[in-house]
């Protein structure tokens, strides 16, 4: 069928009247933005006042504009042209934006020095973020942190812009509140603030480096693969970072053998995936409206087992060597290099390029949950504790689905969820992060996610309720 | 042969020599339930599914999201393409022209002829046009078919104004279509409001409320007499019954639809307005079956209309005839009546009957809250209390709970004290069962008290 032209504007169908206060957020939005690009081309914008543009404008901009754009409708779902646009349609926009990403990452990864940080003094990009990397602890800024306070920026701008387009669900509203909190509190504030209080990466005035730990308590391994590295654990010992640093190796590991099981026994992985972590807060954020782009084929979902196994595999022998080579000082197991055989190879293979790089590159190509579906060996690990042991199900309403098909297009994790819902059976699946967007969407409140007794968790009614054509013995 | 094997359909399959050829007319949702059964209930037979509409199936549900960028066409197609290979179910694009019972065998457009042992008949519906003048000018349409929807999406281009006329589930949603690309719509309904020939008063107004919102200019009790073309012949304006003229350039007809029969009027498969069958969805002619929108019960189910034109109905007509011709016959027995719909931003369920008035046994229970846009209506039977319907608005209700109170005769009591089991709603919610209840105990004088949600008893719903 002839589909409507896919238009180059961001902003089509929707509504006809931009008014004016959207306009001044979208002017303000897109002037922060520029204000990033000029100064990583080295224009001379004061540092100060350039940081405030940016994250000010972004912020404020993208809160203006969709106040405006959501609060002139009437609540409820809002996906009116989705795949009319461009932008997030594998149109021209979407791939100038993969472009960007892709390229961004590839640039922060492994040339740094290109978007301005440089040792001996930062230029461009970096350097806007001296001012408030000094802020906070009194050095100047590293590609990471800018990268920190972009991303959280990003999560908190969208979560913004989330909220206003899904108000009439209380579930997505704590749920984006969550997610927001835990990146803005736990990823970016509570451990720059440790620095700041020098827990972390601290210099002694003799010129020591005390070395660096991961103080994001949300980051759990084996999502935070290097949280065993003999850096990472000579850190957290390190007399000078005491108490926090044994603290957080005790809730680091606490984290994964006793929390993640627990918590995703009683609610399923999406305690994890959708309230708290940071790669899931930018996909239900950021990511939001490329959700629909995700694969629901059966290939994509024999392919997704066999990726996000053998990740986890390798990250579990990766592990397994590390914390062996640390004990034993050995460097080698096996007769081969911790380093280069396990320990580089997963960094670079994994760490950067799939879970940055392709992770959130590839938004507008692949959908907003690439790493969260293929790789993640955090998402496997609670995969296979919700499909064998956890009270949470996605319950099927009896015999009201139509077959829409509106749960499977806007499931950002390429569940089919129409094919368990037309059949009238519960939806048990190792990949759902539990986003609850198949509830919302779905036009006959057919789904619920719910935590219940694991007992009939997922059977399979041998015909739909509602038609008693045959009696079934009980 | 076609005797013994139905004598011996209690035996091992493998018993029978020879493999018949089921042929379905239409790749519907009846259609394509009674091919699935079919093969679920072990029979191979040989499967044709011949449909002039699509290659593949469809939700006819969701044509409408497609028009508003919600889903595209392959998203509203329920099974991947590599499906019906896998399951052995052919399928044919083909318009049937003529079915010659006597010699088994169907006349395609174009020449061919196709022979068969079983045929089921699910060719679904087309919209209704009452004979207006000018109805069958350009731009003028229902919404039905796939090809509908192209046009539609033809028509829309340039469009300053569409007229719905019709105010039933199709009208709100073409009205919804047209909203999503902000093209004005006036919608003319003969009722004083929304839908109130189905809803109660209260829903139908709450309805008609929400459409205000929405900008549509509902003109109530208000016909359409004529529509006038331009000299291209498309539309250029309408004219109601009120002598009022409504300049727009698409006019959207959804007064209902008929059972799609036209091409076997002459054949001698007995029809009234649809195929008449029996309750085993069997015709008066042995080995022809109908289901879905096209069938017609000679004696209808309880409250149900001889002819069921929704999704729900089509597809246990299904479930029950693949049965059947996988060699286990099996009656269609619908249970408690129930279904679902939306209204722009408001979900709507139904379980059981509710008319728009209650019965002379029934009595009637209505709460709303204050936002207007949720609301729970409940119906007993005055003598023995027992539930008879619930219509719930802006809130989702468990289909087992209510499924399962209707039929053990739950009294409206139990079922207000059991409410938290049968909600649906997602977590944090806001939960309005205790309002519900005591303005229930206030109007009626009771002392109902809410219990506890019980994970224990919900699952002994599921029967
Ligand atoms: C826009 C719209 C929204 C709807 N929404 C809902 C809803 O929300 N809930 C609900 O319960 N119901 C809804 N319905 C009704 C529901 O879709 C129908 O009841 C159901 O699809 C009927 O299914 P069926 O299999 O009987 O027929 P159909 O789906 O109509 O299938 C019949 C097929 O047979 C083909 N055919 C007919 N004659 C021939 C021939 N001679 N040769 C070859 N092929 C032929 C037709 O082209 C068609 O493809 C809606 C209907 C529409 C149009
Ligand atoms: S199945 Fe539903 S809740 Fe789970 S990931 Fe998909 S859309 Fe989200
Ligand atoms: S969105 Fe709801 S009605 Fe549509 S296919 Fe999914 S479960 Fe069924």
């Amino acid at each position: 069928m002839s589909q409507p032209d896919p238009s180059l504007s961001i902003a089509n169908p929707e509504p006809k009247d931009t008014d004016a206060l959207q306009k001044l957020g979208l002017a303000l939005a897109g002037l922060g933005t520029l204000v990033l690009f000029l100064s990583w081309g080295n224009l001379p914008i004061p540092h100060t006042l350039g940081l405030i543009l940016a994250i000010g404008g972004i912020l404020g901009g993208i809160s203006l504009y969709s106040y405006r754009f959501y609060m002139k409708q009437p609540p409820g779902i809002k996906n009116n042209g989705v795949w009319f646009k461009s932008l997030i349609n594998r149109g021209v926009l979407g791939w100038i934006v993969g472009v960007i990403l892709t390229g961004f990452y590839v640039l922060l990864y492994w040339y740094p020095e290109m978007i301005g940080f440089k040792p001996e003094g930062n230029e461009g990009l970096v350097a806007m973020f001296d001012p408030l990397s000094q802020f906070f602890k009194s050095t100047s800024a590293s590609q990471w942190f800018v990268y920190g306070t972009l991303y959280t920026l990003a999560i908190v701008s969208l979560g913004v812009k989330f909220l206003f387009k899904y108000r009439h669900s209380t579930y997505q509203i704590k749920r984006t509140l969550s997610v927001m909190a835990a990146q803005l509190l736990m990823a970016y504030l509570i451990p720059e603030i440790l620095a700041g209080l020098n827990y972390n990466d601290v210099t002694t005035q003799e010129g020591e480096y005390l070395g660096y730990y991961n103080t994001d308590l949300k980051n759990t391994w084996p999502l935070d693969y290097d949280f065993f590295y003999d850096w990472q654990l000579d850190a957290m010992q390190e007399e000078a970072y005491q108490p926090m640093g044994v603290l957080f190796l005790i809730i680091g590991i606490a984290m994964f053998l006793l929390v993640t099981p627990i918590l995703t026994y009683y609610v399923g992985k999406r305690w994890y995936c959708s309230w708290v972590c940071g790669c899931g807060g930018l996909a239900e954020t950021a990511g939001d409206p490329f959700r629909h782009l995700s694969s629901k084929k059966l290939s994509a979902w024999k392919l997704e087992r066999w990726l996000i196994h053998g990740v986890m595999v390798f990250v579990f022998i990766m592990t397994a060597a590390t914390v062996y080579g640390y004990f034993w000082n050995t460097g080698e197991v096996f007769g081969l290099n911790i380093y280069s055989t396990f320990q580089q190879p997963y960094g670079f293979l994994i760490g950067a390029t799939f879970s940055g790089v392709i992770g959130v590159g590839f938004y507008p190509m692949l959908g907003n949950r690439v790493w969260c579906r293929f790789g993640c060996p955090m998402a496997g690990y609670m995969g296979i504790i919700q499909r064998f042991k956890s009270r949470f199900r996605i319950t099927t309403n009896g015999g009201q689905c139509i077959s829409c098909g509106n749960c499977s297009t806007y499931c950002e994790q390429g569940i089919d969820v129409r094919w368990y819902a037309q059949r009238g059976q519960n939806i048990v699946r190792a990949s759902c992060v539990g986003c609850g967007v198949c509830s919302s969407v779905c036009p006959r409140g057919v789904l619920n996610l719910e935590n219940g007794p694991e007992d009939k968790r997922y059977d399979m009614p041998p015909i739909i309720i509602g038609n008693d054509s045959i009696q079934i013995d009980v | 042969m076609r005797l013994t094997y139905f004598l011996n359909f209690e035996q091992n399959k493998s018993i029978r020599t020879n493999m018949q050829h089921i042929v379905i007319i239409g790749n519907g949702i009846a259609g394509i339930t009674t091919a699935r059964h079919i093969r679920k209930n072990g029979s191979d037979d040989a499967i044709t599914v011949i449909s002039a509409e699509t290659d593949y199936f469809f939700s006819r549900t969701a044509l409408m999201y497609i028009y508003m960028g919600h889903m595209k066409y392959d998203n509203i197609k329920p099974y991947e393409d590599w499906f019906w290979t896998k399951n052995k179910i052919d399928l044919k694009r083909a318009f049937v022209e003529k079915v010659d019972v006597r010699h088994k065998k169907l006349l395609l457009h174009g020449g061919e002829q196709l022979a068969y042992d079983q045929l089921v008949l699910a060719t679904g519906s087309k919209p209704n046009k009452l004979g207006w003048p000018g109805q069958n000018l350009k731009a003028v349409q229902g919404l039905y078919s796939y090809q509908d929807l192209e046009s539609m999406e033809h028509y829309s281009k340039d469009l300053k104004k569409a007229v719905i006329v019709g105010g039933g589930l199709i009208g709100i949603e073409m009205a919804e279509m047209f909203l999503s690309r902000n093209i004005p719509v006036t919608f003319l309904i003969r009722e004083d409001s929304f839908w109130s020939n189905v809803l109660p008063q209260e829903e139908s107004k709450m309805i008609s409320r929400h459409m205000h919102e929405h900008h549509i200019d509902l003109r109530t009790s208000t016909e359409l007499k004529e529509i006038v073309g331009d000299a291209n012949g498309r539309v250029r304006a309408v004219i109601t019954t009120e002598g009022d003229e409504i300049p727009c350039e698409f006019v959207g007809l959804t007064v209902g639809v008929s059972p799609n029969i036209a091409f076997i009027k002459d054949s001698e498969i007995e029809t009234n307005r649809g195929i008449l069958v029996d309750p085993y969805l069997a015709t008066n002619i042995e080995g022809v079956y109908a289901a879905g929108d096209c069938a017609e019960f000679r004696q209808p189910n309880g409250e149900r209309k001889p002819i069921e034109q929704v999704w729900y109905t089509g597809r246990m007509m299904g479930e029950a005839l693949g049965r059947t011709l996988a060699g286990k016959k099996t009656a269609y027995r619908p249970g408690h009546w129930f279904n679902s719909a939306k209204f722009l931003d408001i979900e709507y369920q139904t379980y059981g009957w509710v008319f728009p008035d209650p019965k002379e046994h029934e009595a009637d229970f209505y709460w709303e809250h204050k936002s207007g846009k949720v609301s729970l209506r409940l119906r007993w039977d005055k003598n023995t209390e027992k539930l008879t319907g619930v219509n719930n608005f802006g809130m989702r209700l468990r289909h087992h709970a209510f499924d399962k109170w209707l039929k053990d005769g739950r009294t409206v009591s139990y079922v207000l004290a059991h409410f938290r089991d049968a909600l649906f709603d997602p977590e944090f919610f806001k939960r309005h069962e205790q309002a519900i209840v005591d303005q229930f105990n206030l109007e009626n004088n009771t002392h109902i008290q809410l219990k506890k949600k019980s994970w224990q008893r919900i699952l002994a719903l599921v029967s």
